[in-house]
């Protein structure tokens, strides 16, 4: 067996669990922490089919990913900033309790 | 298939579930700092040297202090009494497994198995920064842009209102 599906399925897993955690955790930071992980998933199958492809010298992979750890670190900063936001308001970061619109 | 390939899988994984159902969040962030590194392990593991790197420089360093601070500022040290679990959490773990069941059946079906190693790719570091500079110059001016509206707007939406609360 080739160490490509091996990557893959790690990938796969990691992004289980960070669905997982995204989908039934109560804490709004968690939920954020699961979506880190499934870019991070995302990432690693890029990087992995970069390195099994045929012409590797054309860094397309390594470029998307560049890219997307960019893009998520933008996102990172602006819900966190969010949650602040919404804890000074609500006083709680429970995704439960957080259900209106206009509170 | 190495030992290394297994070792840092096996971390990977474990600190992936620790950081998605630990009950104090402080020892989440901790979790998902060990889960990042061990990504950045797989990516050096897979001839990526620059990504690897750079995914500790901005998970690892900034992502995981980032994710601290706003578990402090919200209060979320202590762990909480009622369940770490929303009330529809048996839903959302179908919905997860479902999806593991789907991925897994895909690769499992899909001739990647068949792919052999190719030889090591010779990836400088220079050859990414003259991709970054002629081919990728767009997107990477778009990703500056991205960046700086983040940073403003992070700091305008965290900025305490001072002129609401009177």
């Amino acid at each position: 067996m080739s160490p490509l599906p091996g990557y893959l399925v790690l990938s796969a897993f990691l992004f289980a669990i960070g669905l997982a955690g995204a989908l039934t955790r109560r804490n709004a930071i968690i939920v954020l922490i699961g979506i880190e992980l499934m870019l991070n998933a995302a990432n690693l199958n890029f990087i992995a089919f970069w390195r099994f492809s045929e012409h590797p010298e054309a860094l397309t992979g390594i470029m998307f990913v560049i890219f997307s750890i960019g893009v998520a670190a933008a996102e990172a900063a602006v819900g966190l900033a969010l949650i602040i936001a919404i804890y000074r308001h609500y006083k709680t970061t429970n995704v439960d309790q957080i259900d209106s619109m206009k509170g | 298939m190495g030992i290394a390939f297994a070792v840092i899988a096996v971390v990977t994984i474990a600190a992936a579930v620790a950081a998605m159902s630990l009950r104090n969040l402080v020892h989440c962030a901790l979790a998902l700092t060990v889960a990042l590194a061990g990504l950045a392990a797989a990516y050096l593991q897979l001839n990526a040297q620059f990504v690897g790197f750079a995914q500790i420089l901005v998970y690892v360093g900034a992502v995981a202090i980032l994710v601290v601070f706003a578990i402090l500022l919200t209060r979320g040290g202590e762990a909480p009494q009622q369940s770490i679990f929303s009330t529809s959490w048996i839903a959302g773990a179908a919905v997860a497994l479902a999806v593991l069941g789907v991925l897994t059946y895909a690769i499992a079906k899909s001739g990647a198995s068949q792919r052999g190693l190719p030889p090591v790719p010779n990836v400088t570091v220079q050859k990414i920064g003259d991709a970054l500079m002629n081919k990728f110059v767009l997107p990477l001016e778009v990703v500056g842009l991205l960046l700086t509206a983040a940073l403003i707007g992070a700091v305008i939406i965290a900025m305490h209102d001072k002129e609401a609360e009177k």
